[in-house]
């Protein structure tokens, strides 16, 4: 089917979300969406299936105006959309799921095997290879995904959506997908596929629509350089890679070792885990989302108090201190979801920057806080940091994220550091913010200090680290030289040992 | 509290339990994120509300309405008349008496309202400090109680010279109310048991040990019968008037007054006040920066009682006679509206406090024109249903916030994201 977005204008207020957007998708086409988080590509998505109503513009499919009131309307008409965190009921089994809101019945009765059949013959088309009687929550991400899919086909889905959908994916899961979507394509099936990883743009899209600050930008063929398409979605010249020297060891040492942790029902969520970190390196935890990851930093920081072995930094044993505790050894944490666990949204940028600090000198003085003390310190954290805010009381939950992660990057980096631990340093920003916090976690590791990243972006653990270690099942497979290739590094991210 | 090592069955119960939490504390910030414009109309609607209900009641306009098709202006002007003199009362019994024949006779409802608006401040300071750490005091019974018969045991039964006296009676009530709530802190952060359920358990024990101590030696006042009923306090350890013998006025709103400076230096100031702000907006940010947030829980009652135990201690020792179980007077669950009133903002609390101490002050009056009692509790109802009610409907339906901008609503959107993402 053929999909015409016309003059798409969608404002919030004062806010212009999408600004008189025009787009056009052929019938059979992989039409990538390009841009950075907030600029408009789900707010675009979500006025095509009738999620938001557009104040200016037309929707036309098939040369055919189109009104869609809901989500109803669009999938009537063809559209189906994959979100990027599903929308499936995990203790139901596939087809439940994919039948869920249009049930087929005979004579009143739910009819189960139509439904079976459908998933069946969706799978075997394109090869899917899902049962239909799996419960939804046995299956690994990669194929819950595609019980999304077929939800969407099995509702005639000429045209699919898909949004961000390898963010939760290994790199293999990740190809199959590509694999899926060129099947789909050749079939006739239009797609719209909406990412910020240029890598995946390029290997996969026959056209590409760069969207910027609610603006289409450019269109632009798979085959541009990455730069170019980089410098597109931000407005200026952007440097992909890490500029770093060779590590200059130092004597300090940060070393874990048997870090074993059992969850409440039994299961080994951190499973022997033993490695070291030498002053002047990064150690780069990769692997996918829930294999440990977060379990690991937390048990460092004195968050899991049931963690048994032993976290040695410079010698000083750290397991089953407090967190408090840790913190004043020496260590700076960046946790993975910043709004959760690194920032009081409602507190000011000043109160933020002392949150770890709450403690006598240098912000409190006779239990009293420091208000110039605070003040200064914030002043000059905004400075170096380059965090664009409108002042120091500014509240932390109204910056962009951007600008969030580097007032918790110096919270962290404010202080005296002998180990620097950072989760998803990344995640959600803008190509500029990365830029910047990639050279602060370098400047750390620079000035000698063990620096340990968790991501699981590979790119970025790539970039960053010297040593990679990859997590799988709350296990280190393996720890490998920082420039082994992706596909080996895929590999031990699904559980093969290197 | 200690850092050890918890039991292994802790965490689901805590699991459930924090998420009634999250469900309250939205809701709390919310209420407590309202603006003074928000609580100026919620008092212009209830004394409308309040203006029906006296209309309703009131016997001239009942036998006016009767004939309203005949004269209708009679009914409409029994109704304004009843509602003027209503408020007029108000007036008098809470501020000015215009019909005193001297100056100081006419002030002294100005005094009553602030003898009543004492224990409601501190108390309400104590609810609110709960608030602002995202706990629901609602032990406010319990902890004046136990407050106040710790005062009186002090009172009674020690002899000391005159200040002293007072001193440690106040002390001793002190430490008792906020004994009493540092339990339900050590209880949440030990079991997660949630505050709710274990304060209002609390209030029960308070009430039935108070009753027990009050008809048993040597509390108890042989004079009384089987009532129990207190001794008086010892002349050295009452609250000693302030205005002169004119006034009932005591000290005991002086004391409010400084518990509300305490409370603002406390929370907008101190270090510790710092932490529990943190605790109360972020409990895992707050934890993830090393503040100990179990211990947290367990200052927080312990502040919080201490403040309502001012509460208790000006009723106990802000009289010259003995007391019965009933001496809360209600002002614990009144704390809350006050509190909630307040914006748990040291400033709010003491004009929240004034505000029902004036519909205190003033109840006599009002009912000498006809004004049932009830009707001003109706009038405080209303109040805090238009304070409290939309947020908290809003955070237990998980609605979205009317008017917010499209930053608030994609910037929750991305939180809801990345816990997804985290799973």
């Amino acid at each position: 089917m053929k999909l015409e977005l016309r003059g798409i204008t969608k404002r919030f207020g004062s806010f212009v979300a999408n600004d008189a957007i025009d787009l056009t998708i052929e019938p059979g086409e992989i039409h990538c969406l390009l841009g950075e988080n907030g600029a408009g590509k789900s707010t675009l998505m979500n006025v095509l299936f009738g999620l938001y109503q557009a104040e200016e513009g037309e929707i036309l499919i098939d040369d055919a105006p189109v009104h869609f009131a809901g989500p109803g309307d669009a999938m009537a008409a063809g559209i189906g959309m994959v979100h990027q965190h599903f929308m499936l009921i995990p203790v139901f089994t596939v087809a439940e799921n994919v039948m869920l809101g249009h049930e087929p019945t005979r004579a009143g009765v739910l009819s189960m095997d139509v439904a079976r059949a459908r998933v069946r013959e969706i799978s075997d088309r394109f090869g899917f290879d899902i049962d239909p009687d799996a419960r939804v929550e046995e299956l690994p991400v990669g194929a819950q995904q595609r019980v999304e899919i077929v939800k969407a086909l099995a509702r005639d889905a000429r045209l699919l959506v898909l949004d961000e959908p390898t963010a939760v994916l290994t790199p293999q899961e990740t190809d199959e997908l590509m694999q899926i979507m060129r099947e789909l394509a050749a079939s006739g099936t239009s797609i719209v596929f909406i990412t910020h990883k240029l890598r995946e743009v390029r290997e996969v899209a026959d056209r590409i629509t760069v969207i910027r600050r609610g603006k289409v930008v450019a269109t632009a063929d798979p085959t541009a350089e990455p730069a170019e398409l980089a410098s597109l979605m931000v407005g200026r010249d952007v440097d992909l890679d890490v500029d770093k020297q060779a590590p200059a060891y130092t004597s300090s040492s940060f070393e874990v070792a048997g870090l074993t942790l059992v969850g409440r029902s039994g299961e080994h969520l951190l499973d022997d885990v033993s490695f070291t970190v030498r002053g002047g390196e990064v150690l780069g935890i990769a692997g996918v989302q829930g294999n440990g990851q977060t379990e690991l930093t937390e048990a460092i920081l004195g968050l899991r108090k049931h963690a048994r072995g032993s976290i040695l930094l410079d010698g000083q044993e750290l397991l089953g201190k407090s967190v408090r505790q840790v913190l004043d050894a020496g260590v700076g944490f960046v946790p993975e979801d910043r709004k959760k666990d690194g920032l009081v949204g409602d507190f000011s940028i000043a109160e933020n920057l002392m949150l770890d600090r709450s403690d006598g000198e240098p912000f409190v003085r006779f239990g009293t806080v420091d208000e110039r003390a605070i003040a200064a310190f914030a002043e000059a954290a905004i400075e170096e940091f380059d965090i664009r805010a409108q002042g120091i009381d500014q509240a932390a939950g109204r910056l962009s994220g951007g600008n969030q992660q580097k007032v918790v990057l110096a919270r962290e980096l404010g202080r005296e550091l002998r180990l620097f631990i950072a989760s998803q340093p990344t995640r959600g920003l803008d190509v500029g913010s990365i830029e910047f916090v990639h050279d602060r976690i370098i400047a750390a590791r620079d000035s000698g200090i063990p620096v340990l990243i968790v991501s699981t972006e590979l790119d970025e653990v790539l970039g960053l680290a010297d040593r990679i270690a990859v997590m799988y099942h709350g296990r280190i497979v393996g720890i490998v030289d920082g420039d082994t290739p992706r596909a080996t590094l895929g590999e031990m991210m699904a559980g093969v040992a290197a | 509290m200690s850092e050890s090592t918890p039991t292994p069955t802790r965490r689901p119960r805590a699991a459930q339990a924090s998420r009634v939490d999250s469900v309250l504390r939205d809701a709390l910030r919310e209420i407590l994120a309202g603006s003074i414009v928000r609580g100026a109309l919620a008092i212009l609607i209830a004394f409308l509300v309040g203006a029906i209900l006296i209309v309703c009641t009131n016997d001239d306009v009942i036998s006016a309405a009767g004939y309203f098709f005949a004269r209708p202006m009679d009914t409409l002007s029994a109704a304004a008349g009843a509602v003027g003199e209503a408020y007029g009362a108000l007036f008098r019994g809470a501020i000015y008496n215009t019909e005193a024949d001297s100056f100081v006779a006419g002030i002294r409802s100005l005094t009553e309202t602030a003898r009543f608006a004492g224990p409601l401040i501190a108390a309400g300071l104590g609810v609110a400090l709960s608030f602002r750490v995202g706990m629901f005091n609602i032990g406010g019974q319990g902890q004046l109680l136990v407050a106040a018969g710790c005062a009186m045991w002090a009172a009674t039964q020690w002899q000391l010279p005159g200040g002293l006296h007072l001193l440690v009676a106040i002390v001793f009530g002190l430490i008792g109310g906020s004994v009493w709530g540092a339990v339900v802190g050590f209880l949440k952060a030990q079991t997660g048991a949630h505050e709710v359920i274990v304060t209002i358990m609390l209030n029960y024990v308070a009430v039935n040990v108070l009753t027990w101590v009050l008809r048993t030696s040597p509390l108890h006042n042989p004079g009384s019968g089987n009532d129990p009923t207190s001794m008086a306090p010892a002349a050295s350890a009452q609250l000693p008037a302030i205005l002169g013998p004119s006034f009932q006025l005591h000290l005991g709103f002086v004391l409010a007054i400084a518990a509300a400076v305490l409370f603002w230096w406390l929370m907008e100031r101190s270090s510790l006040g710092f932490k529990f702000r943190a605790v109360g907006l972020n409990p895992d940010a707050a934890r993830t920066a090393g503040i100990n947030v179990e211990r947290i829980f367990v200052y927080t009652m312990a502040a919080s009682g201490a403040f309502v135990a001012l509460a208790g201690v000006n009723q106990a020792l802000g009289r010259t006679a003995g007391f019965t179980p009933s001496i809360d007077a209600g002002i614990g669950w009144d704390a809350i509206t006050v509190a909630l009133l307040g914006g748990s903002r040291a400033g709010g609390v003491v004009f929240a406090g004034l505000l029902f101490g004036a519909f205190k002050a003033a109840s006599s009056t009002m009912q000498f024109v006809g004004v049932a009692p009830e009707v001003m509790s109706v009038v405080q109802g209303v109040i805090v249903l238009f304070i409290a009610a939309p947020p908290l409907v809003r955070a237990i339906f998980r609605l979205p916030a009317p008017g917010a901008g499209v930053r608030a609503v994609l910037a929750r959107t991305r939180t809801a994201e990345t816990q997804e993402v985290a799973k």
